[in-house]
């Protein structure tokens, strides 16, 4: 199996303090890989740094076997440094956001960030514009009929899969939050990834819509071809539907491995499950 | 409604406007209030949209407009004065060093274009601030053009502090109408394409949009200089408006009208920019005009009415829009043929469903 995101030595330092220590993991072609640990273990600084958000201090991500993005430290950092690895790396590329979408690597966020003026359908047709081929003459003068008529269309499709299609003129927060989690996953999937980063879909969620959720991933996975890297809390929803696990701590990662080993894992117990088990 | 019957009614409605000026600049003597109301409305319009554009649908807070306005009056002046005239306006640089002069339609162009060139040049920069950053840096910009170009070492191009007079103007109040038309009509479908869709997007949420593959560098670079090009072009017709062009009348005073003119008709709302800027014209060069002079009724001096007195009533009309009016006259909405067609059958409807009868749908 090839891996679709190999993520090696990653060190995420700010100023002092270290968020991402010496990060190495692999994510596979169609699997659903999870990320978990207790808060501030360094997840979602892992995540924008595999978006293009941070530039990391120190490593490499790959995507797809290309390097998407390198570095190593530079300037004041060169002497703050405490991570590993110093020297393993010489080049640096830090491609923005957009283009790391652009490579088909879509995400979610954490407090959900939905365009919030513009309805339903609107909200999933601007994620269409970062495939365009018309340029903005064309566009302005609306010399690209056939190029908006199929953006349209396409929008209209993936609205129908994810069951949003009773509410698509709505306002986009006037949905319940359910809802808005899955359009905002909607939106990252209309930019036509092949790569999904879920950051806590299940955040704020009740059981029964956990529960739709966990179904949901698993559908979206095997209709849209994709694989899928998530951060999550929700260890039911972690167990159910994680192929593999990677547990961080204090930016370390701790264990990883399918999710048997790692509920049976006593690093992980004490980490993290210890806590909740005790509740 | 059918859309072809929807762009009928629009096309028809735009020639009958056209049409009403037509007969009124034949009946109404030339010097009437209302041309001038008319004239102004239409310019103010254009840049009203372009500052809507860049603040209203992109979220970017400039206040750089009057300098682009400049930009693009002292283009279009400098390229049209024609050459035997030459000698006359540049009297105190020999005539200056430009010695051709352009069409019309090409220094407007022009015009909008050396505009924009500069607003790039100053967005690259300026740019990667955000709000009221961005607005400091653009002001601050807009007041050092107009120093520079009062400058006497450009005298041989900019004439200095002296007049730039002598160009083509215009005459008829259509032409300020069709120009400024087919400007807000470019940027009307500008902002309806899917580049429009991403400025609204990057107004929303700044890291979601990036997040969905819009280049934010980019995208906000393209607004900005649009904004600036038909800033410029409204900054030309300005300048023929008022047969001279000097730099101290783009001060940032101009700006501030501007930007209450877009917060008035509503943030974000090009049919609200519109309306507002006849209507801002309006009260301020001709209904409120009886405030600025003394007036007596029989031997009583009305009090304080004199010289300056309008500005103070409208700091008043602004405090009471601000305080309570903020979305202002249109909020986000559009005013639109289709709209009223719609807001009269959900009337209709709504009084057949009371009276127990069916509804259409």
């Amino acid at each position: 199996m090839s891996n679709v995101l190999k993520v090696e030595n990653v060190t995420m330092q700010f100023g002092g303090v270290v968020a991402v220590d010496n990060l190495n993991l692999e994510v596979n072609k169609g699997e659903i890989v999870s990320l978990i640990g207790p808060n501030g273990a360094g997840k979602t600084t892992a995540f924008n740094v595999i978006t293009g958000v941070y530039a990391p201090t120190n490593g490499a991500v790959y995507f797809n076997e290309n390097k998407i993005i390198e570095n190593h430290p530079q300037g004041k950092m060169k002497k703050l440094y405490r991570g590993e690895n110093n020297g393993k790396y010489h080049t640096s590329l830090a491609p923005t956001p957009d283009k790391i979408t652009k490579l088909g690597i879509a995400r979610t966020f954490q407090n959900i960030r939905l365009f919030k003026s513009q309805t339903v359908f609107e909200n999933i047709l601007i994620a269409k514009h970062c495939r365009r081929t018309s340029n903005l003459f064309t566009a302005t003068f609306h010399l690209n009929g056939k190029e908006e008529a199929q953006m349209r269309e396409e929008t209209e499709k993936l609205l129908k899969i994810l069951e949003l299609e009773n509410v698509k003129d709505e306002l986009a927060t006037s949905l319940p939050y359910g809802k808005q989690r899955r359009l905002e996953i909607a939106r990252a999937l209309a930019t036509e990834p092949s790569l999904l980063l879920l950051d806590e879909p299940a955040a704020g969620m009740n059981p029964q819509e956990t529960d739709e959720l966990t179904a949901f991933i698993g559908r979206i996975r095997d209709e849209f071809g994709l694989t899928i890297f998530m951060i999550e809390h929700h260890m039911d929803l972690v167990m159910e539907i994680s192929d593999r696990i990677y547990v961080l701590d204090f930016g370390k990662m701790i264990a990883s491995g399918v999710p048997e080993e790692i509920q049976n894992n006593p690093r992980v117990i004490e980490a993290y499950l210890g806590g909740a088990a005790d509740e | 409604m059918t859309k072809k019957k929807e762009t009928i009614i629009n096309v028809s409605l735009i020639v009958a406007l056209l049409a009403v000026l037509y007969v009124m600049e034949h009946t109404l003597p030339s010097t009437a209030m209302i041309f001038t109301v008319l004239k102004k409305g239409a310019i103010y319009a254009l840049v009203a949209v372009s500052m809507n554009l860049l603040n209203g649908f992109t979220g970017l807070f400039s206040l750089g407009q009057a300098g682009f306005m400049l930009l693009g009056a002292y283009t279009y002046g400098i390229l049209t004065i024609p050459v035997e005239q030459r000698e006359f306006v540049y009297m105190y640089y020999d005539g200056g060093i430009i010695h051709f002069s352009v069409p019309v339609v090409v220094a407007l162009v022009a015009a909008g274009a050396v505009a924009a060139f500069f607003a790039y040049l100053i967005g690259l920069p300026v740019l990667r601030l955000k709000s009221d950053y961005l607005a400091i840096a653009t002001l601050g910009f807009a007041e050092i053009i107009r120093a520079v170009f009062q400058w006497d070492k450009l005298g041989p191009v900019t004439n200095g502090s002296n007049l730039l007079k002598s160009y083509p103007t215009f005459r008829s109040v259509i032409f300020p109408f069709v120009v400024s038309g087919i400007c807000i009509a470019i940027i009307v479908m500008l902002i309806n394409s899917t580049y429009g869709r991403a400025f609204k997007a990057i107004r929303d949420d700044e890291v979601a949009a990036e997040a969905m593959g819009i280049n934010l560098a980019h995208h906000k670079r393209l607004a900005f200089v649009i904004s600036s090009f038909f800033a410029g072009i409204s900054g030309a017709l300005l300048a023929m408006y008022q047969t001279t062009i000097q730099a101290s009348m783009f001060k940032s005073a101009m700006t501030y009208e501007i930007l209450l003119i877009v917060v008035i008709g509503g943030i974000g709302s090009i049919t609200g920019s519109c309306i507002s800027s006849f209507l801002f014209i309006i009260l301020s060069e001709w209904l409120l005009r009886f405030l600025d002079s003394e007036m007596y009724i029989g031997d009583f001096k009305v009090p304080l009415l004199r010289a300056g007195f309008r500005k103070v009533v409208f700091s008043i009309i602004i405090m009471v829009i601000v305080l309570f009016f903020r979305k202002g006259i249109m909020g986000t909405k559009e005013f639109s043929v289709r709209g009223i067609y719609n807001f009269f059958k959900k009337r209709a409807q709504r009084k057949n469903a009371v009276q127990g009868g069916d509804s259409n749908e």
